[in-house]
């Protein structure tokens, strides 16, 4: 399955979730594919798009909150999936790609090919956590989410290899508007 | 000012939701967020995911601050430049000041010497908490942060709030 395969599957399973994206191919494949005012395209600070969820979940935990996180990413802090399973909001559902390299410096190699990241996730505390590896399976295991109980971790490999998608091209001063505007949070 | 009054003046400012990692000269300040159920205290790994949690909280509706020694706003630089001045989030920062005197630990020297240049390079404004103005300066602090809409940070030395 190739990275906006996986965005695509998950994306038409939500309705009105928030969604987090992490910086790189993630968020810039998830403003081509279904732009919304409900996502939040992290554009920088690298590894913190599931703190930034984490945040919201614990603000809001009327909402449920999806973060699209890459393999990258989470490794470059795995203290928040410590943070995420010890406060355990339930409306949390983290999903990570995981191409095991980073893909857009030229797809060097991350460590998640031998690192179980569902495991960690599990030993960390979270209530439900996944591994898919086919579009079947992920397509299975959105179609769920509604019952699983969370915060729930959702580890898809997806294929290596450069993915071309243009920047977002919305301004941070406006993607931020736009977010807190649609969560109805903050004059901004 | 006691760690009771300033963190009653913070919360008379809105401020809900203390998200950071704990430096000795916070303890009586904390001790004070931790046991008050009115508000969310949230125990950090690292100081850039707790400026990472205090975004999220921000756009949940909350008002956050983000607790932290000087050693982790090292750390938190590139959380600061391409998050929250990137997207202009107004946020409030209590930093503790280790390393301000030739007598602390030798681990605080260089942290503590570039403290002030590192905020000044990022372009923070900041304000250093004396004794004699606590009060004044929180109000200060806030009023920027909220008219500003950006980062505003908190310099705290030890021996000011007690």
């Amino acid at each position: 399955m190739k990275g906006h395969e996986a965005i695509a599957i998950i994306t038409t399973a939500l309705s009105d979730e928030l969604i987090v994206g992490a910086n790189g191919f993630i968020s810039r494949q998830l403003y081509s594919i279904k732009d919304r005012p409900q996502n939040f395209y992290m554009l920088g600070s690298m590894g913190l798009a599931s703190s930034i969820a984490l945040g919201l979940a614990l603000a809001i935990p009327n909402r449920k909150i999806v973060v699209i996180d890459g393999d990258g990413n989470i490794l470059m802090n795995l203290g928040s999936l410590a943070s995420i399973g010890h406060s355990s909001p339930k409306n949390l559902i983290h999903i990570v790609l995981d191409n095991e390299s980073y893909d857009s410096t030229g797809g060097q190699p991350t460590v998640s090919s031998t690192v179980k990241l569902e495991k960690v996730a599990e030993v960390a505390g979270y209530k439900t956590s996944k591994k898919v590896s086919d579009v079947g399976s992920l397509q299975h295991v959105v179609a769920e989410l509604p019952r699983l109980e969370g915060p729930v971790f959702i580890l898809v490999k997806i294929e290596k290899g450069r993915e071309k998608t243009s920047r977002v091209s919305i301004a941070p001063e406006d993607i931020k508007k736009r977010f807190a505007f649609a969560i109805g949070s903050q004059k901004c | 000012m006691n760690p009771v009054s300033f963190c009653k003046l913070l919360k008379s400012k809105g401020f809900n939701l203390f998200v950071g990692v704990p430096c000795s000269i916070l303890t009586g300040i904390l001790n004070q967020f931790m046991g008050d159920s009115e508000v969310i205290y949230v125990p950090a790994t690292r100081e850039d995911e707790a400026i990472g949690i205090a975004v999220g909280a921000y756009f949940g509706g909350r008002k956050p601050i983000v607790f932290m020694q000087n050693s982790g706003f090292g750390l938190s630089i590139n959380a600061l430049a391409s998050l929250v001045l990137l997207y202009r989030i107004p946020m409030l920062l209590l930093i503790t000041w280790r390393g301000d005197s030739p007598l602390d630990a030798p681990e605080h020297y260089f942290m503590g010497k570039y403290t002030v240049n590192l905020l000044k390079a990022l372009e923070i404004p900041t304000f250093t908490l004396a004794k004699k103005n606590v009060g004044k300066v929180i109000l200060k602090a806030h009023a920027l942060m909220e008219e500003g809409k950006g980062p505003v940070v908190l310099l705290l030395r030890e021996g000011v709030i007690e």
